[in-house]
């Protein structure tokens, strides 16, 4: 496939861009194989016109055109959220930059996307790839505890197809035993360590469900590799993301839930979460809700309730914590499963560590999560982000719960505010990203895919840019401070707030609250970078107890 | 330290009814007191020392009581904890009923569907129903807070009591005895409902303060003053003398602003024309725009009734405007109830015999309409295991925050009016004390970036809700009266107030704990400022000799109720505020209607974190400034020249904002205004998506702190 067959116009002049809250730009537009762009026309006095646009296709979610004498009007509804239109002359030239864009933007191969062809010249490729390995991880494990080893049995990702190369499990249990419990869970997902919850030495496992199916099956295999993970007398929790019903349901398909006469030492708890369709449909009524301005109070009320995405918010950030607090205070292990155990079981365990392990929230260490929970772990971001909340597409698999898992840690965000090291920009950061990105680092559905499209040898990575000083600075959170404790965050319906940064950034002015965020910013780097300015005057003052007893005994009698 | 112990004999009683004559502010409660027996302590607290006992941080006075009686108490003893300023005065009378103390009683936290529990003693004292639980962390209720007391069934721990107060805590108390239970009941019943303005808190509080300072604050806030700054009385407008001795208008304050072609035959013509008198008068001048925003009552045209006087004073209010030719009559109420007031011979302006107004309807609802709507906004948010479903669908059902809305609405149309158009607006509802109080503030804010500081935030309330008669009296149930009366207009007038704080976080000198102090002591009839329903109330109840006004005590704590992000210049620049009314933009004010469940709260809050950092830097900057006094002193002399040299280097580099090591406080310079919200992590205890614990069958950990009520001490 050539992307020239896709555009039939490469290029309108006189297109009137206007977005919410800005004033209209007129200029040139052009489409090229991934982007749209428009520069403004230059000025009477010969200037260059500067670009004012420049969106990449894969971000367009949905094409409304319209055309009335000539003149046609074409609405970009984005992945992000944000809305564009652009008025342009010429019925014929609209029609086509319309066409062009929906081809463009849902070109599904994964190696036509941009981060195959994005070559900045700062950034080196295979930087960033191999920032946050599992080994590493381990290695904090392994100085520990000798409980647990690193297992490359799934090498050549025969054993799990999702799974990445290597995973952490009990080192009682040998790789012939892995092979046989992966043929007992769905996808080949056996049970591996997610999270070593350093204080006491307990685990959070995750799995996908075991294939029990109406025969009640059993395997020893799994059986034993659940028992290793014990301690000897200990007991574990296991938190089914579907209702009971739903979980014994599943057995007529060949699914199920552990059964509590062959786990003996686990108990079961089904806390269930929404994922796929209906979180999907959750997150456009949402978006919908929030783009209608005309809407009176009680109706956004009620759309806001109907959107139950604040419902999610809550189920997601209550089972986190159960799974958070069966390890902190029932000093017990924790298996998370639902039933593929790349969704729900991922946005549980994820969350549990933010909340549970201080490293975790900071900027690197969350990288390292999101790499190690979401993107090795086997999350099919390809399949998920394909579309977002505007798209008029038949929906496939698209689900929105990284974003969940987004909109969960900016809750925590707001109820611990010095808690994060990283502030809500970075949050937005990585939703764009997830939708549509220059970077490899969100392609594909596992490390599987990412291996054969040589994902991590021919595109760039997003640790790699945000990593850079400059981009990293934009993303700290003034206000951190280490915080050892775990956060406990309040889920009452009270405490939990519509993410209004994400959800109304291209809908309201944010002006105020801006400026305000900036004072505080500014308010607290001018205390903390003072004492490196004022290393002069510190170090005079280091040995003063010669030189001025007086002055400085005189200030602490006062103080 | 002394502690009297009492017989109950009638000697000693009357001795020391003769030592309360001596202090005025003690007497009322002695004498109103409905019980027969009443025991006494009087705590001398000059001899109160460094070495008396301590209890955590703070210093513990045991007193006892002792007496016999046919039921057979005998012996009160009542630790009482130095943290609160009673103990600031040298001499405290406290005065107890019998069954003053209630042991082994249960404080249930009301969200947990487990009742977990504190275990405490109760205490009634004169003013204040008091708990100290096991850990002896205080709640402290006061009897002017309790709007409700509610006894539920008898279940096998105890005899339940639920507690409803006017700031929105919530309490729910197990009383192991039935019988102290209905005591307990029955006192509060009486205490929370005075039958005369004189058994209010504000007549014997006494913060010991002097005479003179106590008559100063209550002139912090002149009124007067407050018009010259808006530039009036001018070429167009006068005080009128009209209601001088309150002839016209009993509600209306006596000074009021009225234009200069406004003849006194007009003025009072008019005020028969309106309902209750209240003819119209200016609340606001806008000296740059030269329009003003006056406030009346409805007309009393019923359906085709005319009066020429009124009609004249709308045009001397126009014409009073010299750059406009129209003016907006703004009738706050929905169309609907204006017409059914023309059956009852009052209504609204016909656009007809009125020159050149345009005649507007805003549709906020009325007092009854509110009272409903927080009630059904209190029942969602208070209950246990709320879904976020059926919280979204209580707070749609509830209207709450659609009527916010439309008076926010209001006032911005109000606003926009003057600072767009250039009109005069005039503002009325019925009887132009609620609706029109809140619009005229509320429109106000928006103009005049004065009204965005501590200082004018006060001024506001004291012009147009005080002194123009809304009727706190009636509106808190401040006296055993009409529960119809009851409505939360003031505090809808707050939470307008806080929702443009969030909109505009550097617009307002204040921040949102001023509002809650306000709402506090809008209840609380500690001071006089809010006491009784107009000015002429006011005077007849001699407030101003007999109580004290708010205002100076929160000025004096203001650095609790600063903004760290105000920006004056920014706040000036701002001609006008134009908050977002999309109905988004409006959201439940958690800190308002839960300020006392704690749990509810942020862990970490910014607000305190920036203000103890920005106090640091002050008093970083003072140390800096002793410390340069001192160098230059000691640079005088010869022998320290030699040294001289590296200090000076330290001039260049801004004293502001340094916090390097040795300058470093030990401790916040600030003390929280509440260390609660500012803990950093927290325990599981405080959340309920624990309790699965049932499941497990096993016991609760002994561990749980509830966040509960943290003592207020309001007195």
């Amino acid at each position: 496939m050539e992307f020239a067959e896709l555009i039939k116009t490469a290029k309108v002049e006189n297109v009137q861009l206007s977005c919410s809250g800005l004033p209209p730009i007129k200029g040139t537009l052009c489409i090229t194989s991934h982007h749209l762009l428009l520069s403004s026309q230059p000025g009477g006095n010969g200037e260059q016109g500067t670009v004012e646009l420049w969106l990449l296709i894969r971000n367009v979610d949905a094409v409304e055109k319209r055309v009335a004498n000539s003149l046609g009007t074409i609405t970009l509804k984005c992945k992000d959220l944000k809305v564009l239109q652009l008025e342009i002359p010429g019925m014929e030239e609209c029609l086509n930059i319309a066409s062009s864009t929906e081809a463009l933007s849902s070109v599904d191969s994964v190696m036509m996307m941009y981060p195959f062809f994005y070559r900045p010249q700062s950034m080196k490729l295979k930087d960033g790839w191999k920032l946050y390995p599992l080994q590493h991880y381990y290695q904090q494990i392994a100085s520990e505890t000798g409980a647990w080893r690193l297992s490359c049995a799934n090498g050549d990702f025969t054993i799990c197809s999702s799974y990445p190369p290597a995973v952490i499990v009990p080192a009682t249990v040998n790789d012939n035993v892995l092979k046989k419990a992966a043929r007992f869970r769905q996808g080949g997902r056996f049970p591996v360590l997610s999270y070593y919850h350093k204080k006491n030495g307990t685990v959070m496992l995750r799995s996908s469900q075991p294939l029990i199916g109406p025969n009640r099956k059993r395997c020893q295999e799994d059986e034993a590799l659940l028992s290793a993970a014990l301690d000897e007398g200990g007991h574990g929790f296991i938190i089914d993301t579907r209702s009971a019903q739903a979980a014994k349901q599943a057995r007529m398909m060949g699914g199920g839930t552990e059964p509590t006469s062959s786990y003996p030492r686990w108990k079961r708890l089904h806390r269930q979460l929404e994922r796929g369709r209906p979180l999907q449909e959750s997150f456009i009524k949402l978006v919908e809700a929030c783009n209608d301005t005309s809407l009176s109070m009680d109706r956004w009320l009620s759309k806001l309730e109907s959107s139950k995405w604040l419902a999610h918010v809550k189920g997601a950030l209550s089972t986190a914590c159960l799974a958070a607090q069966c390890m902190e205070r029932e000093d017990a292990c924790v298996l998370v499963h639902g039933a593929e155990g790349t969704d729900t079981t991922l946005l549980v365990t994820a969350l549990a560590q933010v909340i549970l392990d201080p490293d975790c929230r900071t900027l690197a260490g969350f990288q390292g999560l999101l790499e190690r929970e979401w993107i090795e772990a086997g999350h099919p971001f390809h399949f998920r982000y394909a579309h977002s909340a505007y798209s008029h597409a038949r929906l496939k698999q698209e689900a929105p719960i990284f974003l969940l898992f987004l909109d969960c840690v900016w809750q925590l965000g707001r109820q611990f505010p010095f808690s994060l090291q990283f502030s809500e920009s970075l949050l937005l950061v990585l939703f764009e990203h997830t939708y549509a990105s220059c970077y490899g680092t969100f392609l594909c559905n596992s490390e599987k895919e990412r291996c054969l499209c040589d994902v991590k040898e021919k595109t760039h990575s997003l640790w790699s840019w945000l990593n850079q000083p400059s981009e990293w600075k934009k993303h700290l959170n003034p206000l951190y401070t280490y915080n050892a404790l775990v956060i406990w965050p309040s889920v009452e319906p009270q405490s939990l707030q519509l993410w209004q940064g994400l959800f109304l950034r291209w809908i309201r002015s944010s002006q105020y609250l801006d400026e305000a965020w900036a004072e505080i910013q500014r308010l607290v780097t001018s205390c903390e970078d003072a004492p490196e300015e004022s290393a002069g005057c510190t170090l005079c003052h280091s040995q003063p107890d010669v030189a001025y007893p007086l002055t400085i005994t005189g200030t602490a009698n006062e103080g | 330290m002394r502690s009297t112990h009492i017989q109950r004999n009638p000697k000693v009683l009357v001795e020391l009814r003769t030592c309360f004559r001596q202090s005025r502010e003690t007497s009322p409660h002695f004498s109103t007191l409905p019980w027969s027996l009443n025991v006494l302590l009087i705590i001398d607290c000059q001899n109160f020392g460094p070495n008396s006992p301590t209890l955590g941080s703070r210093k513990v006075l045991t007193c006892c009581a002792r007496w016999t009686d046919s039921l057979g108490r005998g012996e009160v003893v009542f630790p009482l904890l130095t943290s609160s300023k009673r103990f600031r005065q040298r001499r405290t009378a406290f005065i107890f009923h019998r069954s003053l103390q209630v042991e082994q009683v249960k404080l249930i936290d009301r969200f947990s569907t487990s009742n977990k529990s504190l275990t405490g003693t109760l205490y009634l004292t004169a003013t204040h129903l008091l708990f100290i639980d096991s850990s002896q962390k205080e709640t402290w209720i006061l009897h002017h807070h309790i709007a409700a007391v509610e006894k539920l069934a008898l279940t096998t721990s105890g005899c339940p009591l639920v507690i409803q107060c006017k700031n929105f805590r919530v309490v729910h108390f197990i009383i192991p005895r039935e019988r102290d239970c209905h005591d307990i009941y029955n006192s509060l019943l009486q205490l929370s409902k005075p039958a005369s303005y004189d058994e209010l808190y504000a007549f014997s509080y006494n913060p010991k303060q002097n005479e003179s300072k106590r008559l100063q604050g209550w002139q912090l806030i002149d009124l007067a003053e407050e018009y010259k700054r808006m530039g009036v009385p001018n070429s167009n407008w006068q005080l009128s003398d009209a209601n001088r001795d309150y002839e016209i208008c009993e509600s209306y304050p006596r000074e009021l602003y009225v234009p200069r072609t406004a003849s006194k035959p007009v003025i009072v013509g008019s005020s028969k024309f309106r309902s209750k008198g209240r003819f119209p008068v200016l609340s606001y001048y806008h000296r740059d725009k030269e329009a003003a925003i006056c406030r009346c009552s409805q007309p009393l045209s019923g359906f085709s009734a005319r009066c020429l006087e009124d009609e004249n004073m709308l045009h001397a209010i126009s014409i009073a405007n010299p750059a406009h030719h129209y003016m907006y009559v703004m009738d706050t109420r929905p169309k609907l109830n204006a017409m059914a007031n023309r059956a009852a011979g009052k209504g609204y302006e016909n656009e007809d015999n009125y020159a050149n107004i345009r005649f507007q309807f805003v549709g906020i609802e009325n007092i009854h309409v509110m009272r409903s709507s927080l009630q059904k906004l209190l029942e969602v948010s208070g209950t246990k295991a709320l879904s976020v479903n059926s919280f979204l669908s209580g707070l749609e059902n509830s209207g709450w925050l659609r009527h916010i809305k439309a008076v926010l609405d209001a006032a911005i149309f109000l606003a926009k009016a003057i600072a767009v158009e250039n009109a005069t607006v005039l503002v009325h509802c019925s009887d132009g004390w609620d609706r029109t109080s809140q619009v005229c503030s509320l429109g106000s804010l928006l103009l005049d970036s004065y009204y965005r500081t501590i200082k004018g935030f006060m001024v506001l309330i004291e012009k147009d809700w005080i002194s123009f008669g809304h009727k706190f009296s009636d509106r808190c149930g401040q006296l055993d009266g009409d529960p119809k009366e009851i409505s939360p207009v003031f505090t809808q007038f707050l939470e307008g107030v806080w929702h443009l704080t969030e909109q505009f976080p550097q617009a307002f000198e204040y921040n949102e704990a001023f509002l809650l102090q306000i709402h506090e002591h809008v209840h609380s009839c500690q001071f006089g400022n809010f006491l009784g329903n107009c000015q002429k109330e006011r005077e007849e109840l001699k407030l101003k000799e007999k109580t004290y006004s708010l205002w100076p005590f929160l000025l004096d704590e203001q650095k609790k109720y600063l903004n760290p992000l105000y920006n004056r210049d920014f706040s000036q620049k701002l001609v006008l505020l134009e908050p977002n009314t999309v109905s988004f933009s409006f959201k439940f004010w958690r800190n308002m209607y839960h300020q006392f469940d704690r749990t509810m709260h942020p862990r970490q809050s910014v607000f305190n974190l920036i203000m103890t950092m920005s106090e640091q830097n002050k008093q970083l900057e003072k140390d800096f400034k002793e410390l340069e006094a001192k160098m230059k002193q000691r640079n005088r002399q010869p022998e320290e020249l030699l040294t001289k040299e590296p200090l000076q280097s330290v001039h260049p580099v801004s004293p502001a904002l340094r916090t390097s090591p040795c300058f470093k406080k030990e401790k916040p310079l600030l003390p929280m205004n509440d260390p609660i919200r500012t803990i950093e992590g927290s325990n599981t205890a405080d959340n309920r998506y624990s309790e699965y614990m049932e499941e497990l069958s096993k016991a609760e950990p002994a561990v749980v702190s509830l966040e509960y009520g943290v003592a207020r001490m309001t007195c």
